[in-house]
């Protein structure tokens, strides 16, 4: 829980303060001999309502940024080091675009982050009137390569790709465990993710055999889910297919809990708490074998347990977006090492041509087209003993789905 | 459409629901009734005591329903400083003032809490938040049903101290003539403070009921004190009585047009009612004559 920050203590803010002085003190000509940094904007919304996953992605690119210079900095540069220039986004668009015009005037070679879709629309249309190349780590709204902007890459996967998966994995899951699930009730949110995604489900689940049984919408924020509870347990259906926020989620699954609404599952998508660890530490019983599709670590890849334990010996937290940034940032690094270069018209083009494949997240080679990541995808988790637990597809997973949770 | 156990099972919750919003909308009602002042920080100070229960409850162990007494005292405590010192002198007398400032006020606790406690959703861990009492095929909260009886109490307690205390007689006698409360002797500012913490006390009351089953952020307020306004215009300014029927009423309706017509519509009864009354009705069911 980020209630509070982590106290500095004042012998600490001293220490720290000395070595910066030190540091600027240092003889210039030790300096001189250093190559000129090179400057890379990462914009994240570390106030206002989307605090929390915003901080989530200024950890992994921070470490991103302490790692390349650790290891040497950027070499086809003459081991320069990356220096990052942080923005705000204050959870606006108008402020992530404030902060791509504060960020171009100080000379930055890229940009990565945004976190939100319109955030992200916003800040890739700033940065592409600079040819700035910039790198949205999660904005998930299809609009945002669909644009024909050169600058602007994603390397996470967007909306067409998640329910994509999310439909593909449901039918394989249900396929493998002999078909146990036929009827399906959706209850989403009223906004444009929630109704977007029902409506595609609606069209896509019947031609895979499963029925429909209701389409239930609710506001954010809900001050009382019981009718919906009510309305789950007269249609017993099979599964339950939430496209809600954190708080609703959290409402739904206690109220179906405290209703003795039990489904064969509860599969989500996308949604704003199943894959939550503050969800699932909460509320361990709620919470149990609820099924996400989203973004997620790769948890095979030692790299991300290294990593993870880093972010939390240092009191912060860890989420999806920690590795996805550093990522991001790595793949920068690896763009702007082919390039040779830091001019911004190389750069986009060698991040176009990026085949970057050491990065944490369960995807594949990048591959860019059209500014999209072909080889991002998102996974299945599962909340498993209190866990989150990637369940499919298999060549990521560290836990098999329980599907049916209940016969 | 639906089955009679589960229509009476949404009246039912809407009920229970409606005895929460009755109790929010009684501070309301209150500080309507005697300062004349429609106060718009009342939702701000709701987020304020829903936060302070989460608090106790995190740090200090404390049950929200042992919570009741002390956050009831603290918030009175609250709410008559900030009537005495902050809002009555800084109104100078003017209503038009009032208003403002406690817009004001709402901006600045709201703000102030988005800084302290970031936007993050929080809920309590109960180990009777899934608890529920069978009656024959009805699943009731054992929570919500503590609500409901809370709410209820509360209001009865409430009526009494207007009824027959001292402070009670004080407060109407305020309320229907300020001058002349004032030549007989009464420390009007006084009252009007008391009125203010009063209303603040049973807004602590409503969080404590309210967090064994709810969530909080920074913006929870804002939900409930809207509803609040419905039922103290439908219930009548200053009605007691009105405020605790009109909040079950209100309930009832938000609970049958969520089921009948989708829950993002189940709100849409509230107002309809709201407009309804302003038009035919504009002192409301137990309303004085305005």
């Amino acid at each position: 829980m980020t209630l509070f920050m982590k106290p500095v203590s004042r012998r600490g803010a001293l220490k720290g303060g000395i070595a910066a002085a030190a540091a600027i003190a240092a003889p210039s000509v030790l300096r001189a001999a250093e190559p000129p940094a090179v400057k890379v904007g990462i914009l994240q919304p570390v106030t206002g309502a989307l605090a929390m996953d915003g901080e989530f992605g200024r950890t992994g690119a921070e470490l991103a940024i302490a790692d390349i210079n650790a290891a040497g900095g950027i070499k086809a540069l003459g081991g320069a080091k990356i220096e990052m220039v942080f923005g705000d986004a204050r959870s606006n668009p108008e402020a992530g675009v404030q902060e791509v015009e504060r960020m171009q005037s100080e000379g930055v070679a890229a940009i990565v982050g945004g976190f939100a879709s319109p955030i992200c629309l916003a800040a890739t249309q700033a940065a592409a009137r600079y040819d700035l190349p910039y790198i949205v780590d999660v904005g998930v709204s299809d609009q945002i390569i669909q644009r024909g902007l050169k600058n602007t890459f994603r390397f996470a996967p967007g909306f067409a790709i998640c329910t994509q998966a999310a439909i593909q994995n449901l039918v394989r899951i249900n396929e493998a465990a002999g078909k146990p699930a036929k009827t399906i009730a959706l209850v989403h949110e009223d906004g444009l993710f929630g109704s977007g995604l029902a409506k595609l489900m609606q069209t896509e689940l019947p031609k895979h055999g499963f029925e429909i049984a209701e389409t239930i919408a609710i506001p954010t924020p809900s001050r009382d889910l019981s009718n919906v509870a009510l309305r789950l347990r007269s249609l017993n259906p099979d599964l339950v297919i939430p496209s809600t926020y954190y708080g609703e989620t959290v409402l739904l699954a206690r109220t179906m809990q405290q209703q003795r609404v039990r489904p064969k599952a509860v599969y989500a998508v996308l949604n704003g708490a199943a894959s939550n660890m503050r969800f699932v530490k909460e509320f361990p019983e709620a919470a149990e074998n609820i099924m996400d599709v989203n973004h997620w670590q790769d948890p095979r890849n030692p790299k991300n347990a290294e990593l993870q334990k880093r972010v939390v010996d240092a009191g912060k937290q860890w989420n999806y977006n920690t590795p996805l940034n550093y990522s991001c940032v790595m793949l920068l690094a690896d763009a702007i090492e082919r390039a040779g270069s830091a001019d911004r018209a190389k750069l986009i083009d060698s991040i176009a041509a990026s085949t970057y494949d050491k990065h944490l997240m369960p995807y594949g080679p990048t591959k860019f087209v059209g500014g999209q990541n072909q080889g991002a995808a998102p996974v299945s988790t599962q909340v498993q003993k209190a866990t989150i637990r990637v369940v499919y597809p298999e060549a990521f997973s560290d836990a098999k789905p329980i599907f049916p949770v209940r016969g | 459409m639906y089955s009679l156990p589960i229509v009476a099972e949404a009246m039912l919750n809407g009920l229970l629901t409606g005895a929460v919003y009755a109790l929010i909308a009684l501070g309301l009602t209150l500080v309507y009734g005697v300062l004349h002042i429609i106060n718009f920080a009342h939702g701000a100070f709701l987020t304020c005591a829903m936060f302070a229960v989460w608090l106790a409850n995190t740090f200090l162990g404390l049950d929200p329903y042992l919570a009741i007494l002390p956050l009831t005292l603290i918030f009175f405590a609250i709410g008559y400083a900030v009537q005495r010192f902050v809002i009555g002198p800084a109104s100078h007398g003017d209503d038009g003032n009032i208003l403002l400032i406690t817009l004001g006020l709402s901006i600045v606790i709201e703000n102030a809490l988005l800084a302290g406690f970031r936007s993050d959703t929080r809920s309590l861990m109960t180990d009777y938040s899934f608890n529920v009492f069978e009656v024959g095929p009805l699943l009731i909260s054992q929570a919500r049903l503590f609500g409901f009886l809370g709410a209820v109490v509360v209001t009865g307690l409430l009526w009494l101290l207007l009824a027959a205390t001292d402070t009670g007689k004080a407060i109407r006698a305020v309320a229907k003539e300020k001058l002349g409360a004032r030549l007989v002797g009464i420390n009007v500012s006084h009252v009007f403070a008391v009125t203010f913490g009063i209303g603040c006390a049973t807004l602590a009351i409503a969080a404590c009921l309210l967090m064994p089953t709810f969530y909080v952020n920074p913006r929870v307020g804002g939900a409930f004190v809207l509803v609040a306004f419905t039922i103290v215009v439908l219930g009548g300014m200053g009605s007691i009585t009105g405020a605790l029927i009109g909040g079950l009423f209100i309930g009832v309706v938000e609970s049958l047009c969520g089921l009948f017509l989708g829950e993002s519509l189940g709100q849409i009864g509230i107002f309809i009612i709201f407009i309804l009354v302003l038009l035919f009705r504009p002192t409301g069911l137990f309303g004085a004559r305005a």
